[in-house]
This record gives C-alpha cells, sequence and structure tokens, in this order.
C-alpha cells in the first residue's frame, strides 16, 4: 500500500491545488514513498477492536448562544488583501 | 552583574513595579542585546523596536500613577512568529503570509500584555511550525549560539535561541510533536508544553489541532511557573480549553520530590541514541533518586508506533488546516493566472516550501478515497494504544524521565535532504502530544563538544504541577541550567 507512482503525486498534488513543476514530481515521489513505507508498518499493530482516538480526553459540544459578534478591526483585515475594490475581494471568476 | 534584560522575569517584574529601573530601561538593553546578537543567530524575525519602547512606557505610566505594573510589568518577551499580535507581521516563516500583519492579539498575547508584559521580536521558526531544526524558514535558518554551524532545534527555533542567549527572559513557542521541548533541549534551556486545552491555541497559527499546544521557554523554573499562571485557562475562542482551575505552579517550587513516583520506559533508549545524552539522562534519574523519588522501570509498549502515527495525523490535519492559504484574502498571490483554481495552485506553488508541501501532500494521501481506513483510521487507532500505554504508567507512576533528542544539535544541511532521518528527531517527544499529556524540557548535561543535553518529564493529564515540581527539585540540586553560551 505504499507503492507511490508519479501519476499519485499528481493526483495528490492536484486534491490539494498545488500546481508542482514537473521536474518536482519525481522528487517528491521518492521521498513520499519513503515516507509512506515507514509509516505502513502500522499495519503489523493489531487494533481489533480498538477505538479510533481524535482527542486527548473526552470532550462534548461547547455551546454558547448564537448571537453574531461584529470584528471590529476591519481595517486590519482589509490591509491584508491582495486586491480590493471598496470594501470586497477582488478574484478570478468563480462560475464560468 | 547580569545586564537588566538578563535577570529573571520575577526580578525584572519586582524591580520594575519598585521602581528600582523602569520598563524601558529593560527594553532599551534587552533591545541592544537583540540587535547586538541576531545578525549572528537570526533568531528574531522581525524586531519590535518602536511598539516595545510605546508598550515599556505605557508600563512606566501606569506604575508611575500608582497602579500595579502586572505580574510581567516591563517583562521583555519573544513570540514564535506563528503567534498573533496586533499590527505585527506574523509570518509563520512563510513566503505566503510574509506581509501578513496580525489583525488580533492571540489569547495567550492578550494574557500576557495584560499583566505588562512587553513584546520585543517575532521569532524564526520551521515553515508553519514543521520541522526540528528551523531549517526550513523562508527567512534563512536560524543558529545554535553553543556552536554556530550547528542548529538549534526546532520548530520553534527561534524562541529557544532568545532565551538561551538571554535576550529575553520568557520565550512563547508552539508544540506539535516536540517543538519546544526539542529545541529547549539543543539550546541548555527550559521548554514546556502544557496539558493538550490547559491553554487556549486562539492565535496560533493551526498547524495540527488535535496536537498542538502553545508553551513557554525560560531559563528557570520560577519563571516558567510564572509563565504558566499567566497563559493558562478557559477561553470561549477555544472549545478545547478546558475548565479546569488553573494550579499554583508557584507553590510547586519548594516541595521537593520525596515519595515522587518515576519511571523510566526502557522503550526511549533508542537505538543510535548518542552515548552521552544517555548517561547525562540517567545521571538526572539519579539525582531525583538522591532527592528522594522512587525510581523504576516501566514500559510504553507501544512507544515505536508514535512516529508513524504523527506522521499520518499531523500532516493530514495540516492539509486541512492549511487550506486556508489560498492567496484570496490574504497572502501571497502570484500574477499572470487564467483562472481560480489555476490561481490557488499557482499561489500555493510559488508560496510555500518544500517541506510544507510535502507534509499537505503526504496528508491529503492518507486522507484521500481508497487509503483512508489503511492510514487515518488505522493511525486514530494506534492513537489510542499509544495513549492506553500511559494510561497504564501513570496508574504505577507519577511522573515518567526519557530523554529530549536523541542527539545533541546537529550541523546545519545534515539532515534537510532526508526527511525522514528528520522525523526522526522527534522520536522521544511526539507521544506526549498524540497522549496530550504535559512534558517538560530541562537541562541536564553539557556533551564532551560542549552542547546541551536536556531531560524530559511528562506527567499525566492536568498534572502540570507534577512537572513544575520534578523540574524545580532537580534544578535545585544541578547547575546545567545556569550555563550561558559565551555568544549573549
Amino acid at each position: 500500500m505504499s507503492h507511490i507512482n508519479d501519476k499519485d503525486v499528481r493526483h495528490v498534488a492536484k486534491l490539494a491545488r498545488l500546481a508542482l513543476p514537473e521536474e518536482e514530481i519525481a522528487k517528491y515521489q521518492g521521498q513520499l514513498e519513503r515516507i509512506l513505507g515507514h509509516i505502513s508498518e502500522l499495519k503489523n499493530k493489531n487494533t481489533d477492536n480498538v477505538p479510533a482516538m481524535s482527542h486527548p480526553f473526552e470532550v462534548g459540544n461547547v455551546m454558547r448562544d448564537d448571537v453574531a459578534k461584529r470584528f471590529e478591526n476591519l481595517p486590519g483585515l482589509y490591509k491584508n488583501a491582495p486586491e480590493m475594490e471598496e470594501t470586497f475581494y477582488k478574484v478570478k471568476k468563480v462560475i464560468e | 552583574m547580569d545586564a537588566l534584560h538578563q535577570k529573571s522575569a520575577r526580578e525584572i517584574a519586582d524591580g520594575v513595579n519598585g521602581k528600582k529601573f523602569s520598563a524601558k530601561e529593560v527594553a532599551t538593553s534587552s533591545l541592544t542585546a537583540i540587535k547586538k546578537l541576531n545578525g549572528q543567530t537570526n533568531a528574531y524575525l522581525t524586531i519590535l523596536e518602536k511598539e516595545a519602547l510605546v508598550q515599556a512606557e505605557a508600563v512606566d505610566k501606569k506604575i508611575a500613577s500608582g497602579a500595579n505594573g502586572g505580574r510581567l510589568a516591563g517583562v521583555p518577551v519573544a513570540l514564535k512568529d506563528n503567534l498573533m499580535l496586533t499590527g505585527a507581521r506574523t509570518t509563520c516563516a512563510s513566503k505566503i503570509l510574509g506581509d501578513y500583519m496580525a489583525p488580533y492579539d492571540a489569547f495567550v498575547v492578550k494574557k500576557m500584555k495584560d499583566e505588562g508584559a512587553v513584546f520585543m521580536g517575532k521569532t524564526n521558526l520551521d515553515e508553519f511550525a514543521m520541522g526540528s531544526s528551523t531549517e526550513n524558514s523562508a527567512f534563512g535558518p536560524t543558529r545554535n549560539p553553543w556552536d554556530l554551524a550547528r542548529i538549534p532545534g526546532g520548530s520553534s527555533g527561534g524562541s529557544a535561541v532568545a532565551v538561551a542567549t538571554r535576550t529575553v527572559p520568557i520565550a512563547l513557542g508552539s508544540d506539535t510533536g516536540g517543538s519546544i521541548r526539542q529545541p529547549a533541549s539543543l539550546c541548555g534551556v527550559l521548554g514546556m508544553k502544557p496539558t493538550y486545552g490547559r491553554v487556549s491555541r486562539y492565535g496560533v497559527v493551526a498547524f495540527a489541532s488535535s496536537l498542538d499546544q502553545i508553551g513557554p521557554f525560560t531559563h528557570n523554573v520560577e519563571d516558567m511557573a510564572l509563565a504558566l499562571e499567566v497563559i493558562s485557562g478557559q477561553d470561549a475562542a477555544d472549545s478545547t480549553s478546558v475548565n479546569e482551575p488553573v494550579p499554583d505552579y508557584s507553590a510547586e517550587l519548594t516541595k521537593g520530590v520525596k515519595g515522587l513516583r518515576v519511571g523510566i520506559p526502557k522503550e526511549y533508549f533508542v537505538e543510535g541514541m548518542d552515548p552521552e545524552v544517555k548517561t547525562a539522562v540517567m545521571l538526572a534519574a539519579d539525582t531525583l533518586h538522591e532527592l528522594g523519588a522512587e525510581v523504576k522501570p516501566i514500559s510504553l509498549p507501544n512507544s515505536d508506533a508514535a512516529l508513524a502515527v504523527y506522521y499520518i495525523l499531523a500532516p493530514s490535519e495540516a492539509s486541512s488546516n492549511l487550506a486556508r492559504f489560498d492567496g484570496m484574502r490574504y497572502g501571497f498571490r502570484t500574477p499572470g493566472a487564467v483562472n481560480l483554481i489555476e490561481q490557488y495552485g499557482l499561489n500555493r506553488r510559488d508560496g510555500f516550501g518544500p517541506e510544507v508541501k510535502r507534509r499537505i501532500m503526504i496528508g491529503t494521501y492518507a486522507l484521500s478515497s481508497g487509503y483512508y481506513d489503511a492510514f487515518y483510521s488505522k493511525a486514530q487507532k494506534v492513537r489510542t494504544l499509544i495513549k492506553r500505554d500511559f494510561d497504564a504508567a501513570f496508574a504505577q507512576v507519577d511522573l515518567i524521565l526519557t530523554p529530549v533528542s536523541p542527539t545533541p544539535a546537529f550541523k546545519l544541511g545534515e539532515k534537510v535532504d532526508d526527511p525522514l532521518t528528520m522525523y526522526l528527531s522527534d522520536i522521544c517527544t511526539i507521544p506526549c502530544n498524540l497522549a496530550g499529556i504535559p512534558g517538560i524540557s530541562v537541562p541536564c548535561g553539557l556533551s564532551s563538544g560542549d552542547l546541551p543535553i536536556g531531560v524530559q518529564f511528562y506527567a499525566n493529564l492536568f498534572q502540570d504541577q507534577t512537572l513544575i515540581r520534578a523540574a524545580a527539585a532537580y534544578l535545585k540540586a544541578t547547575n546545567w541550567h545556569k550555563k550561558i553560551p559565551a555568544l549573549n
């Protein structure tokens, strides 16, 4: 399960929205194969009837009133925008 | 006599509150040291000269008006550059956030501000806290002050060096798999990862949300207790922060370790471990024994799987957390894209460095269709086994004692082309994050090459005070934490 070919690397890069240059595909392929080879050793651990853990201790939902709060420092947000028009973020066309 | 900024945080706060010296004098003294050393260490990415002096003057004014300046009155503090400080550049050592100015304060920053701390600068890190050497920074590596040809550890390398060179008494870092404890060990200072949920993560740029925790670096244990008291506590903005009373850490400083049960897990003395590290760590165990602790061998049988579990879970969470960096509302944008999808791909190709891309791809792969069960789900189950190992161990002991890093600081460039070998640097620190328990690194020796060695203590969930208790007793009996690199 740890054999990674260049097609896999291209697929994963596409899913992750990384436009990898062609010369980097082979480099990442070798590195990912080695790393995934190491981590696939986990299959030797018996986990029958072991629950999955996503948090260090039991937590429940934390509820609060559904009240909108204004973020005061709007100029601080706008300052970081790569491109703006008035108070709108300018991006490429979303629907072709 | 020590320069003002080289005193402990407690001495500085007392002196400033008692008007023996001013916050401005301390800040000026710290800034002089930072500017003198930074050309050699590259510990700071941003030096907040103007802002620090303004803050310091405000503290002095408050005290002049008759008010108390706070528990950190005039104390110079350095922040890892993945922590938000309003108006300060916050880069995560990444080109993608190269010009990002924080629009709000992290919870821990606000808590420290309220106590009169003065922020001197933002420190270097491995890009997005991914690394063990601070070489993965888009702004050049940080160098170890004990030997400038060597790495300071990572990812919070800049914060470790800031304290090791005594430019500040307290620096904050973040720890996802050892990123506070490992650099603390390699630079000869104290570094602690509190229990998960003990400190709010609001305002630290997320890497792996189920593992990340913010913690302090200090050069003495009294300041560690003080820093923890200030930054701990529940926060409505982080639903994983817990509603548990913050212990009086300072009260632990004089308790001693008599009767404390200490376990040494045989699995942590891994193959390839430097014999000098092993000797120094075992001597630390002997010291605790002489101080009245009961030391015994224990076993954490699933430790061998921790690295693999970590390198599935952390990249998986990172691939999701880092999806937000798309160059739309903020961040780097590559010119010339023809459509939105291409724009995303180019921004991320040009904005992220190689290690970040590598981890995003590992995580995306582990979460992708057909591999989810074999990787992600399997890793979550083995994480349970590792947690159960600790549950069993803490039924027998109060404290676990281990090495921090298998070797002292290695040379710059030595492991940079070999990611897997680099990952092995964290083999002794990762299990702590997987189990959520607290861990501290404390100086316990110098190698024959004059490089610092650290010993790690683990305690059970929400027993952070046990770490302070043990560290205080150990440091009282030893002098390793008082060794300072010539570069200071």
